[in-house]
Formats: structure tokens, C-alpha cells, sequence
């Protein structure tokens, strides 16, 4: 078991650092010259000349990639293009609302839609089973803005049981900064709900039709231990993978959620970056949401070998 | 015998599939266990057998199957009418089962000690330690080795007979009064076979557990049954002991049943010294490749030399890893190998680029009759493909596929219709005439009868006879059965671990066994003493 984390962990590693090349090609290759782009359409050229001193940008491409990647190493992401402030600091004070949501977002979508999908495929055909499914249909169809627009109408405006938009972190106190939350979280979960709940039923549904199924029930286990210790144990791959998945989508979902919200998490960080053209900001969420994939891999990679001793290699 | 107590008793079950009423699978069944007895019930598939043990434990299939009538009794307590809360409470405690495939009866993502442990956290209330001291100690009754460190093994770490022990000792160990196993040895090689059925001979008596025993297996029946009840298609035909049911079986049924079992003694001579249709010279096989530092290939087959003749049935006889699959593969490159030459009617294959012609020469039947033939092309595109692909007309290559499928015993009218209306048998068939039309000189034919029941698998052989008589080809028989290699080889080799240990006439080789290992293949068929065409022991019929 020892090896085969060990194994996984160091594959990680080049994987990593092509990750960094790729993201620090992309922004030099890409047409345009950034010195023109960072001075605007008035700069003399001595200005431009002066810039590209300081960047960097007359010297050899493989010794700006060991220079960027030497800073990355010691923490320094470069500024803003457009403030002038560290990218670090940007980044790191739009991280905690990001992180806050999505984590909510993944354990409400996983408590919720692993039980549904295991009813659902216990009572295969029934009622219970067919509005859970239509359930999921809908919720996998409905745009994510709609279902925000929606809840903020009901709970927020009709009922005011929460707070329209915003976000307080939780040095603001546990209240506010839940409260804030809620709207948000049960918006952004939606699909996966339907997603994850899917895909269980189908895993459960198949593994139910195993022999070893058959044998726990001729050791006289009643259907509730059948489907939870023996059924759901051998379902766990397909789900770890779909949760993998869903984590993953998750960041791309984030970014219309926290603008419906008014929430200043790292996905409107990007919205505002993208707009005003702040590469070095582009480039380090860029960095930062591929890391975030690698080991999310790298976690779904390790909890295959916990759940199937057979993957253990 | 008579005054021991019956532990279960089917009495004029019947079941059917839901909604009811259409076409029961199980009609009117009814016969008793008594302790310390095993009543083999054996029929052919479909014949209701395997329906019928799940009834008694409880298990059929909610959505498609229930009883429809009549009682089963076990120890008095009628278990078609126990709350399901008891009926759970009964298995394993007193009744339990044990199924055929011991590859995937057990949780591959569970220790296989828990999967024992969890009987007894089940029923009854023991503390950790006297639980894990009590399957540790039924580990070793089951006669595994090293029961510590299977304990904490997953299933994938053990073998089919293993984890065979394992299943026995989660059913046993609450010492049920009734242990159901359904076809537990089918799965295993010989050898295990052997093993296995001891040990649950001996359990049994032991615990004086009474043995429902569900087999097609004849030899099987002839070890261990005290008592028989045969079925057909849903009825009882007819029980009795073992010894009636063997020498003196009443129904017609019965007796084309056990007459259609292979016995042991070898039928065919030796063929006269025809042309050599292949010789194979010292053929190897090694599977992966070597690293710079570490070996980690696999030598399937070293050594391997062996000729076919003319007319000549040559069996490869082997347990599941002996290396004859690889040799059938590689004669044909279909798998290519690693050393030696393939001599095909005087041409080494080995070197050669292009195999077209060669792959005409020799045609293969495979093992399983429902995935050998593509389900979405009718029998006649099956059969002409191969003619067509060489230059046949299509129209010559349509008539001689009516020609080959009259041989096989089917009427040509049937090459519009697609394989799944076929039954297994005539599937079989229909793969022997795609694999004929094509006048190989030699034919191989993989396991090519070990998935049929006995009456079709005699049909089958008697075909393959036929064949080989009206048109003279050769064919290499691969398969683990001794019984059936004895009905149709004329030449036997006899492979273990990738090396041929023993080879020569059939008759020889099967009466006077020099190697070991044969004489362990022989002595682990079951029942090789049995001569069940002639309903009579070995020794009276020599």
C-alpha cells in the first residue's frame, strides 16, 4: 500500500511542471506583444524598450521560463497588470470564498445524492426511484443562474430567511458567514446532485446483480446491510470517479454562481481579469486551478487503491 | 436409514414465473433429506434444478419468480411462510449454500476473514476475539494452510479452490442442518474437485448435515450421492438411490442421461501411419518481456513437439494453466510463438509474412457456443463469409454452405435465421460447419464441447466423428476432460505446467498411465471406475 501512494505521489510531479510550461507558453506565444499590451496603444517606444528590460522580455524564452518558474518556487507570482498589487495577495484574499463554497458545495451534493441514488436503486422501477430520476433530469438541465434567480426570489426576497447576495468571511462571525452561504451552495450543488445520484443507482443497480450479492443474502443479512456494506463498498470506484469529476467542474461552475451571488471568490477574480486583460493574474489562477486538478486526480487515484484492494498495485 | 430424521422435505412445489400462470419453470416436485444424507438432484440446464435449491433458500428473484404452491419443510417449519425477518435468520444458521463460481461468490473489496466473520456477527452475539478464534479454527477444517494470512486476504489473492474453502466454511460454519450446494466443483479443476468433495463428505459427516447437492455431473453423482432425484425441464422424472438410478434406471429419460456420460475407457485405436498433416518441433512460448534488470516473463509452453496425421484425433488434456490453450493458439499464430516450428502440411509456418493461405488449412471451433458467433449476421452470412473472402462465388459458396449444415444435421432452410434462435447444441453445430466449409485439413477445437450438457455433448462428439470420417480431416482436441478426450482421441498428449509430460496412443495412455501426473488426472476424474454407457462398474465390462 505503501509503494503504491508513493507511486501515485511522485507520477504527480512531472505532471506538475508540465502543467507550469504550458501555462507560462500559452501567455508568451500568444499574439500580441505583452510590453504593448501592459503600456497601452500610447507608449513611445523608449517606454516600451524600458518595459521589456524590466519583464524580462528581451532574453532568451528558456531563460524566462527558469527565472518565472525560480520565482513561482520562492512565492512570487509577479503584479498585477492592472493595480500593481502582488498576484499573490489578489489571489490568496479571493481564495477563501471560493474554497468556503466549493467545499459546502461537494459534501451537500455527496450527502445528498448518494443516498437518493442507492433508494433509487433499491426501489428500482418504483415511484420513488422514477421522481428521483425525473429529479435528476431537471436538475442537470437547469441552467445554474436560473436556479440562483430562483431561490434568491423565494428564500431570500419572499421569505428573507437569507441574505440576498455578498459574502463575510468567518472572522465576521459563523452566522453571517453561513447564512451567505446557504443560497449559494445549494445553487452550485443542483447538478451534481443529479449527476452523483445518477451515476450510483446504475453502479448499484449492477453490482446488485453479483454473485456475491447473493451470497451475503444466503448468509441471511437483511437488504439494508446487503446494500451498504456489500454494494455500495464495490460501487465506490465509479462514484469516487464521478465525484473527481464533479469537483473539477465544480470550479468552472463557481464562476457564474459567485457572480449571481456578488460573491468576491476567485471566479470573479478571473471574470475581472479576463475583462481588463491582467495576464499575470490569468496565468497564476490558471496555475493554480491546474494544481488544484492534479491533486484532485491524484486523491481519486489514491481513494481507488482504499476502496479496491485489487487496484493496490 | 429410515428412522433418521428428515431435515428438509420439497412437497409438490411448483414455480412460476411472475405474473403467474404462464409457464411454471418447476412442476410438482416433492422429495425428502434425511440427516447425513446427500440427495444429488441432476438434469441438464433448464431442467429447473438450480430454481429449485434458490426456493428452498429463500432466494428466488422477487420480480420474476415465486412459489406457487406446495410446502418446503425444513426440520417441520414450513419456510415458504416464515416472516422474511426469520427466514434471514434461518440461513446460514440452518440452512446454507454453497455456489458454483468461486470467483465471484465472495465481495472482492473485503478480507475474506471478515466475509467469514460476518455470519457471526449475524447471528450470534460472540465478543471480536472468540469470533476470529472461531473462523481461524474453521480455516483450518477446511484444511487451508497458513490460515493467519488468509484471513487477511482479499479473494483476487487466492486460488478457485481456496476460495472454494472459504465459501464451505462460511456456509458451515454455524454447523447448518442443511447445507445446498449448487454445482460447488463445476468451476474447478479435477484435482480441486477431488479435493473439495472430500472435504465436504467429511464436514458432513461430522456434523451429520444433510446435503442437497445440485450437479449435471454424473461422475460427480457416482462419488457422493446416497440418493438421486433427476430432473427434466421443470419435472421430476424419477429418484431412487444411487445404485438404482445407475445400473437400473426406469425412465427413458434417465437412462439416455446417464448412458450419454463418457466413460473412461478409451474407444479409438490408433490411425494407421498416414501423411503427417502438422508437426509441431519444440515449441516455447514466453509471455511478456524481459527488463533490463528483472525477468518477470512467463514460460506457458517450453518444449512442445507432437505430430497430427491424416484422419488422427489428437487430444491435449490439461488442468486450467498447464499451457494447452497457448499451444492450440500458437499452431494457428494466432498467438505467435516464441521458439520452434510449425510444419503444416510440409511448409513451416512459423517464418512466414503472410498467413492467408495458411489460415484456410486450419480452422478453429471455440469454446463458447453464444459468443463465437456474431449475433447481428445470419447462420448463411456466417458460413459464406470465410468462402467469399476466398474467392468463392457467391453463389457456390451459398450452396455448399446448405451442403456443410446438412452434415452438421441442420436443414439448409435455416440460414436466414441469426444465432440467438438457435439452441447452445445447435449453435455448437453451426459453429463446426462455419469452421468445416472451409475444407480445413485441420480443424482445432477448443474446449469446444466443455459447455454443453452430456446428451448434446455426445451428440456432438458422435458429429465430430462423422466429420472426421467422411472427410477425412484431422483435428486437435484441447480439453480438461479425460472422459471426453477418451471418447474421441486416438492419440493423447498430456501437458502440465507448459511441458508435454506424457504423450502417445489413447489406449495407452489411458489404461497404462506411466507418468504421475496422469495417473493423478486419472485418478481425479470422478468416478473412473464407473462404465455409465453400459449402466455397469469398469471391472465388469473389461
Amino acid at each position: 500500500m505503501f509503494g503504491f501512494v508513493l507511486k501515485r505521489v511522485l507520477s504527480a510531479i512531472p505532471v506538475l511542471l508540465m502543467v507550469a510550461v504550458i501555462v507560462f507558453l500559452v501567455l508568451r506565444l500568444s499574439p500580441g506583444d505583452p510590453a504593448v499590451m501592459i503600456a497601452g496603444p500610447n507608449a513611445t517606444p523608449e517606454q516600451l524598450e524600458d518595459l521589456r528590460t524590466s519583464m524580462g522580455l528581451n532574453r532568451p524564452l528558456l531563460e524566462q521560463l527558469f527565472i518565472w518558474m525560480g520565482n513561482i518556487a520562492r512565492g512570487d507570482f509577479g503584479v498585477s497588470l492592472v493595480s500593481g498589487k502582488p498576484v499573490a495577495d489578489l489571489v490568496m484574499d479571493r481564495f477563501g470564498p471560493t474554497l468556503a463554497l466549493s467545499i459546502t458545495t461537494v459534501i451537500l451534493a455527496v450527502a445528498v445524492a448518494i443516498p437518493l441514488g442507492v433508494i433509487a436503486a433499491w426501489q428500482q422501477g418504483k415511484w420513488i426511484d422514477r421522481l428521483v430520476m425525473a429529479g435528476s433530469v431537471v436538475g442537470f438541465s437547469v441552467p445554474v443562474f436560473i436556479i440562483g434567480y430562483v431561490l434568491i426570489l423565494i428564500f431570500a426576497r419572499k421569505l428573507g430567511w437569507f441574505p440576498v447576495q455578498g459574502y463575510r468571511p468567518m472572522s465576521a462571525g459563523f452566522g453571517e458567514f453561513a447564512s451567505r452561504l446557504v443560497l449559494p451552495t445549494v445553487t452550485l450543488s443542483f447538478p451534481y446532485i443529479a449527476l452523483i445520484a445518477r451515476i450510483v443507482r446504475t453502479n448499484v443497480i449492477e453490482v446488485m446483480n453479483e454473485d456475491y450479492i447473493r451470497t451475503a443474502r444466503a448468509k441471511g443479512l437483511a437488504e439494508r446491510g446487503v446494500l451498504m456494506d456489500h454494494a455500495l463498498g464495490n460501487a465506490a470506484v465509479p462514484i469516487v470517479t464521478i465525484v473527481g469529476v464533479s469537483i473539477t467542474m465544480l470550479i468552472g461552475g463557481v464562476v457564474v454562481t459567485e457572480s449571481v451571488f456578488n460573491i468576491p471568490g476567485l471566479g470573479r477574480l478571473v471574470l475581472e481579469a479576463v475583462l481588463a486583460r491582467d495576464y499575470t493574474v490569468i496565468q497564476t489562477v490558471i496555475l493554480l486551478f491546474s494544481t488544484i486538478y492534479v491533486f484532485i486526480n491524484l486523491s481519486v487515484d489514491l481513494l481507488y487503491g482504499l476502496f479496491d484492494p485489487r487496484i493496490r498495485y | 436409514m429410515n428412522d433418521t430424521p428428515v431435515v428438509l422435505s420439497v412437497e409438490d412445489v411448483t414455480i412460476d414465473t411472475r405474473p403467474a400462470g404462464r409457464k411454471p419453470i418447476v412442476r410438482n416436485i416433492t422429495f425428502d433429506v434425511r440427516e447425513a444424507e446427500t440427495v444429488c438432484i441432476v438434469g441438464e440446464s433448464g431442467s429447473g434444478k438450480s430454481v429449485t435449491s434458490m426456493a428452498i433458500m429463500g432466494l428466488l428473484p422477487k420480480d420474476s419468480l415465486q412459489v406457487t404452491g406446495g410446502r418446503i419443510l425444513l426440520d417441520g417449519e414450513d419456510v415458504l411462510k416464515v416472516t422474511p425477518a426469520r427466514m434471514r435468520e434461518l440461513r446460514a444458521s440452518r440452512v446454507a449454500m454453497v455456489f458454483q463460481e468461486p470467483m465471484t461468490a465472495l465481495n472482492p473489496v473485503k478480507t475474506v476473514g471478515d466475509q467469514i466473520d460476518e455470519v457471526l456477527r449475524l447471528h450470534t452475539k460472540l465478543s471480536a476475539a472468540e469470533r476470529r478464534k472461531k473462523v481461524l479454527h474453521m480455516m483450518e477444517r477446511v484444511q487451508l494452510p497458513d490460515v493467519e494470512r488468509i484471513y487477511r486476504s482479499y479473494p483476487h489473492q487466492l486460488s478457485g479452490g481456496q476460495r472454494q474453502r472459504i465459501v464451505i466454511a462460511m456456509a458451515l460454519i454455524l454447523r447448518p442442518r442443511l447445507l445446498l450446494a449448487d454445482e460447488p466443483t463445476t468451476a474447478l479443476d479435477v484435482t480441486t474437485q477431488k479435493q473439495i468433495l472430500r472435504l465436504i463428505k467429511e464436514l458432513q459427516e461430522e456434523e451429520k448435515t444433510a446435503v442437497v447437492f445440485v450437479t449435471h455431473d454424473f461422475g460427480v453423482v457416482s462419488e457422493i450421492a446416497d440418493r438421486i432425484v433427476v430432473m427434466n425441464r421443470g419435472d421430476l422424472v424419477e429418484t431412487g438411490t444411487r445404485d438404482e438410478i445407475l445400473t437400473h434406471p426406469k425412465e427413458d429419460y434417465t437412462r439416455m442421461l446417464v448412458s450419454s456420460v463418457p466413460s473412461l475407457v478409451p474407444r479409438c485405436d490408433p490411425v494407421p501411419k498416414n501423411p503427417k498433416v502438422m508437426e509441431v518441433i519444440g515449441l516455447a512460448k514466453r509471455y511478456g518481456k524481459k527488463g533490463f534488470t528483472s525477468d518477470s516473463t512467463v514460460l506457458a509452453a517450453q518444449g512442445i513437439s507432437f505430430t497430427v496425421r491424416k484422419g488422427e484425433i489428437t487430444g491435449i488434456i490439461g488442468e486450467s494453466g498447464s499451457g494447452k490453450s497457448t499451444v492450440a493458439r500458437c499452431v494457428m499464430r494466432l498467438t505467435e510463438p516464441s521458439e520452434g516450428a510449425v510444419v503444416l502440411n510440409g511448409q513451416d509456418i512459423v517464418p512466414m509474412h503472410n498467413l492467408r493461405a495458411v489460415r484456410k488449412q486450419v480452422q478453429y471451433i471455440f469454446q463458447d457456443p453464444y459468443r463465437s458467433l456474431n449475433p447481428r449476421r445470419t447462420i448463411g452470412q456466417s458460413l459464406m463469409e470465410g468462402l467469399v473472402n476466398y474467392g468463392v462465388p457467391e453463389k457456390e459458396a451459398s450452396r455448399k454452405a446448405a451442403e456443410t449444415l446438412e452434415m452438421v444435421n441442420l436443414p439448409a432452410h435455416v440460414m436466414n435465421r441469426y444465432p440467438h434462435q438457435f439452441s447452445g447444441g445447435q449453435r455448437q453445430r453451426i459453429a463446426i460447419a462455419r469452421a468445416v466449409v472451409m475444407e480445413p485439413s485441420l480443424l482445432i477445437a477448443d474446449e469446444a464441447v466443455s459447455a454443453l450438457d452430456v446428451t448434446v455433448q455426445a451428440q456432438v462428439l458422435r458429429l465430430l466423428e462423422d466429420i472426421r470420417t467422411n472427410t477425412g480431416v484431422s483435428i486437435l482436441f484441447i480439453t480438461h476432460d479425460l472422459r471426453v478426450a477418451a471418447q474421441i482421441c486416438n492419440t493423447i498428449v498430456v501437458m502440465q505446467r507448459g511441458r508435454i509430460v506424457e504423450q502417445g496412443p489413447a489406449r495407452d495412455v489411458l489404461a497404462w498411465p506411466t507418468h504421475d501426473y496422469t495417473r493423478a488426472l486419472i485418478d481425479a476424474a470422478p468416478a473412473p471406475d464407473w462404465d455409465f454407457q453400459n449402466f455397469r462398474p469398469v471391472e465388469r465390462a473389461v
